[in-house]
């Protein structure tokens, strides 16, 4: 034993630092850290350094990072993509779990093929929590929830018996298990069509439509909200909501209830944190060794008191403590009626398709219908891996596209000479691009050339498999998957995608120059003050303010329809249909962009001589001609970069789409850009096929910005 | 005061207001002493409560060290690096396309616009390579190259049309005094230039001072992270700590406001290119 632990710390003090990256926050960031010094009080030759990295950087990180050598020793990380890392060789497989026994389920998580690949440190599922004033005792059945929710619901003041994210599959999840259905019928391919997925979607269509005891449109932050106001009796959520709770609320969790139609209980999905060997870890050992202690009884008890983590190490629930925690040991009895989420690359497909069905029955459609829609939209999604192409004719084209381009350059016509006369050595201008020319070319257009030849690829989860030839641009411009008017098809987004942009730049500008134009005055007192609240929309983060602008959309609690409501007009479902949806979008971005273009003017407002409006003065013209004929013309130059800019800007501006709308109606507000994103991090990771469609937007963009422009009367550029 | 300015004013204030309130529910969330994303009842939090400026401000990392001070640095130094480095770029580069003709002048304008359009979703890694091969990981060079290449493109637009407005009969007056081309370029059209200046300054600014996606995968220490890094990390896969979020979004966009009011002054200095005025 001693001969063992000393060779080990032998191996450990010749080592560098263990790294190892997480994504906790707060009370669990604490307790890793108070694991970390426990471990180094034991071991004070290793070295461990934790790094926080963001969720939405981690997996992008990870991937860019290990293959390179410049990974972590361990990272923390659910266990949904262990899948696509085995593939892309990123994490390194144990060789057993040790002594310590683990919770149910909690191995297989991490296990692929066989396998072990981590060992686990947490796990995560839905329970049912219940506010305890309003429900005494939670309810057994479904029969018992309809009842107790009917009960307490009383929609005109906005109070309701039960909330949940309506329309997102893993919350609904446990419906689909407790009527029997499954994701993956019996030879394991993905099945959205079952009898039990029809069942679970009458139950839902019951709740939502029928018995109307859950809120419509709910999203994550509006459940919390209205169970810590007391307006909500019982919600679906996970251990994350703790944290969300006010301290005075007295709630519970249970255990969620059985389906009383077929006695089968509702069984969330099961999720496990595990802690993961990267590849080429520099000091492998070490990491190892600590590993083994992050999942130890006593580092698991410190993560349970001080992070009120649910640990999967069984041993650590026998403590006083954590046996007290009633939310811990209701989560542990959760955890019995839990369905472990597949770690197969196959199940990212089963989101969005899933999406679809259940905001297609809130919209009143038939549940067969609803699923028969959602596994066609699953097998348009599941794209066949093109064949294996001969690169040959694809080099021929580039070779021919390439000589085209070198023809046309050279035949450009000679600029004519012009301006100061001594200036005219194009020497002394390459010299003023040369840096910056210089940059573009080393960092985004040879970074473009690698992403263009991807596009020519079959490249899946961060792996190259294949060279495919023109394949995946044939499948996206001509694919019969979906008919054209259909919202997923290529034509559709691109025609969503140009009203999105001019709409977007016609009312940036528009609001733009009028602000700008109203703050020039110099009458105006307080200008400054003025210009910089105006500012504002563009200087705060947007992520949290394009989220303030869909909670005031929201149907019955948003500000939005409250001031309709109380000028006498009727509240509008905004993410219901196509037209209030974008419109919503568009509200948001304008709010988000006109401070840009009202900036750019006030520059440009500059570059006309006052002598100008004097003269015009003179002669008597009306404000409206002053603008018309003065400052509109001139402004003209200065402002048409920013225009141009701009549309290029907002024609790939997936973000908001995303945040406010989501691309509802079933995708119908999505843009290019966000199809192109999906394909790229959801829908399996088909980096081949998201790279041939940024190949399309991109030529699309050349081609419309040429057009624009050529429209606007730019010589220069046309 | 006449009617046409009072209903100005009124027009003004009630755009203001209409425009300032989204930006009040940040306020309520910050001063909020819970982490859920409120959105109800009244704007006025129902108990103030200064926790989420003091987490936000206070955070440190696994090994003790104060982290916002370190962040605020790293921040600055990127985002005031990249500003200097972007507009020098841009100003030499814009002024060739504004007053030089030379082969390939065209198609070099075009090659800037162009590089607007690549969708940035597929550059990720290429770019993570390159910087590896440069030896640059991990440090705020490599930060201060990708946003001075990302906001050069927009500022060379921007001051190439400003730059032909400025008449040329300036600089040949120059000339024949026997000024230097970089005087004139320093001393005559930079000046002219100044409200062009301070948009492209603002935004070169602005590119490198809220990106977190690059700056999260170049580092690899927390306190070489930049705020906007940190500010994202309390956005989780199932939760976000709202108020935090909330409180360290204003303290982020404070120094912007700071900057376009320290701005604006020259943005609408009341510079006139008249100098060739009759």
């Amino acid at each position: 034993m001693s001969i063992l632990t000393s060779l080990v710390l032998a191996a450990a003090v010749a080592a560098p630092p263990v790294t190892l990256w997480h994504g906790y926050r707060a009370s669990e960031a604490q307790a890793l850290g108070k694991v970390v010094q426990a471990f180094q009080a034991e071991h004070p030759d290793i070295e461990v350094h934790t790094l926080a990295v963001p969720y939405d950087a981690f997996a992008s990180k990870l991937t860019a990072a290990i293959p390179r050598g410049n990974g972590p020793d361990l990272f923390i990380f659910a266990h949904g993509r262990i899948g696509d890392w085995v593939k892309g060789e990123l994490i390194e497989p144990w060789s057993e779990s040790g002594p310590e026994p683990f919770l149910g389920q909690t191995l297989e998580a991490l296990t692929y093929d066989g396998t072990l690949y981590g060992l686990p440190v947490a796990f995560k599922s839905l329970a049912l929590y219940y506010n305890k004033k309003l429900v005494p005792r939670p309810p057994q059945t479904t029969e018992e929830l309809i009842a107790i929710a009917t009960q307490q619901t009383e929609a005109s003041a906005g109070r309701y018996g039960l909330g949940y994210p309506l329309d997102d599959f893993y919350f609904h999840a446990p419906w689909l298990f407790g009527f029997g259905g499954d994701v993956f019928d019996e030879a394991g391919n993905i099945r959205l069509d079952g009898p039990g997925m029809v069942a679970s979607l009458t139950h839902l269509q019951d709740i939502s439509l029928r018995r109307r005891i859950v809120p419509t449109e709910a999203t994550s932050a509006l459940v919390n909200r209205l169970f810590n106001e007391g307006k909500l009796a019982m919600m679906i959520s996970g251990p994350w909501a703790l944290g969300e709770l006010g301290k005075d609320l007295d709630f519970g969790i249970a255990t969620l209830p059985r389906v009383t139609q077929t006695n089968r209980a509702a069984t969330p999905f099961l999720t496990v944190e595990g802690v993961m060997l990267a590849k080429r870890a520099k000091s492998p050992d070490a990491a190892r060794l600590f590993a083994r202690y992050l999942v130890s009884e006593p580092a698991a008890v410190l993560r349970a008191e001080v992070g009120r983590q649910s640990v999967a190490t069984a041993s650590a629930y026998e403590h006083p403590q954590i046996a007290q925690d009633a939310a811990l040991s209701a989560f542990r009895a959760q955890l019995e009626q839990s369905k472990l989420m597949s770690n197969r690359p196959e199940m990212k497909l089963v989101w969005e398709p899933a999406k679809g069905a259940l905001k297609a029955v809130m919209r009143g459609v038939d549940p067969q219908t609803a699923v028969q829609r959602a596994q066609a939209r699953l097998i348009a999604l599941t794209k066949p891996v093109p064949p294996p192409a001969d690169p040959m004719p694809t080099m021929i084209l580039f070779g021919i596209l390439g000589m085209l381009a070198l023809v046309v350059m050279v035949r450009s016509p000679k600029s004519q000479d012009q301006g100061v006369a001594s200036w005219q050595r194009s020497g002394l201008a390459y010299a003023y691009l040369g840096p910056a020319f210089i940059g573009l070319v080393f960092l985004v257009l040879m970074p473009f050339a690698v992403g263009v030849g991807i596009g020519f690829t079959h490249f899946e989860g961060g792996q190259y498999v294949h060279f495919v030839g023109l394949a995946n641009f044939k499948d996206i411009l001509l694919g019969q998957s979906y008919g054209f008017k259909d919202p997923l098809s290529f034509y559709f987004t691109l025609g969503v995608t140009l009203l999105w942009t001019v709409s977007n730049v016609v009312l940036h500008v528009t609001i733009g120059v009028v602000f700008a134009l109203i703050l020039k005055e110099k009458w105006l007192r307080m200008r400054g003050v003025f210009r910089v609240l105006l500012i504002v929309p563009w200087a705060v983060p947007n992520y949290i303010t394009a989220l303030v602008w869909k909670g005031m959309f929201h149907k019955q609690f948003g500000a939005i329809n409250g001031l309709l409501e109380w000028l006498g007009v009727e509240s509008v479902p905004w993410f219901s249909g196509f037209w209030t949806a974008f419109t919503a979008n568009l509200i948001t971005n304008t709010w988000l962009g006109f401070p840009f273009m009202m900036v750019v003017t006030l520059g440009a407002l500059q570059s006309i001589p006052a002598h100008l409006y004097e003269a015009a003065e003179i002669d008597g013209v009306s404000a409206w001609q002053k603008f018309r004929y003065v400052t509109l013309p001139l402004l003209r130059p200065a402002l048409l970069p920013a225009v141009t800019v701009g549309m290029i800007w907002t024609f790939n501006m997936f973000n908001i789409i995303y945040l406010v709308s989501g691309g509802e109606p079933d995708g119908g507000t999505d843009i290019l850009i966000s199809e192109a994103y999906r394909w790229a991090f959801q829908r399996r990771e088909q980096y081949g096929y998201a790279a041939a469609y940024a190949t399309l937007i991109f030529f699309i963009l050349v081609a419309y910005t040429f057009a624009t422009r050529k429209i606007a009367g730019d010589k220069e550029m046309a | 005061m006449n009617f046409k300015r009072l209903a100005l004013y009124a027009f003004l204030i009630c755009s203001v207001i209409a425009i300032e309130y989204p930006i009040l529910w940040v306020f309520k969330m910050s001063f909020s002493s819970s982490q859920s994303f409120a959105l109800s009842g009244s704007l006025i939090p129902n108990d103030i409560s200064l926790d989420n400026f003091s987490n936000f401000l206070g955070a440190t990392d696994s090994r003790g060290q104060w982290l916002f001070g370190r962040q605020l640095f790293n921040s600055l130094v990127v985002a005031i690096g990249t500003t200097i480095v972007g507009m020098l770029l841009a100003c030499t580069a814009a002024y060739a396309f504004s007053r030089f003709r030379f082969r390939g002048r065209r198609w070099g304008l075009m090659l800037f616009l162009v590089t607007q359009m690549f969708p940035g979703v597929m550059m990720a890694i290429p770019i993570y390579v390159i910087m590896d091969e440069l030896g640059l990981l991990g440090t705020m060079t490599s930060l201060i190259m990708m946003y001075s290449i990302t906001a050069i493109p927009f500022c060379v637009f921007m001051l190439k049309g400003f730059f032909d407005t400025i008449p040329r009969e300036l600089e040949e007056a120059a000339l024949m005094d026997g000024a230097s081309q970089l005087t004139i370029f320093f001393r005559v059209v930079l000046p002219l230039a100044k409200p062009a200046l301070a948009v492209t300054a603002l935004f070169s600014f602005m590119t490198a001072w809220n990106e977190f996606i690059l700056a999260a995968t170049f580092m690899n220490e927390e306190t070489s992270f930049t705020l906007p890094v940190t500010l994202q990390s309390y956005v989780g896969d199932y939760s976000t700590e709202w108020g935090t979020f909330a409180a360290g979004a204003l303290i982020v966009s404070t120094p912007v406001v700071l900057l376009f009011f320290a701005l604006q002054k020259q943005l609408v200095g009341g510079l006139t290119a008249g100098g060739v005025k009759g």
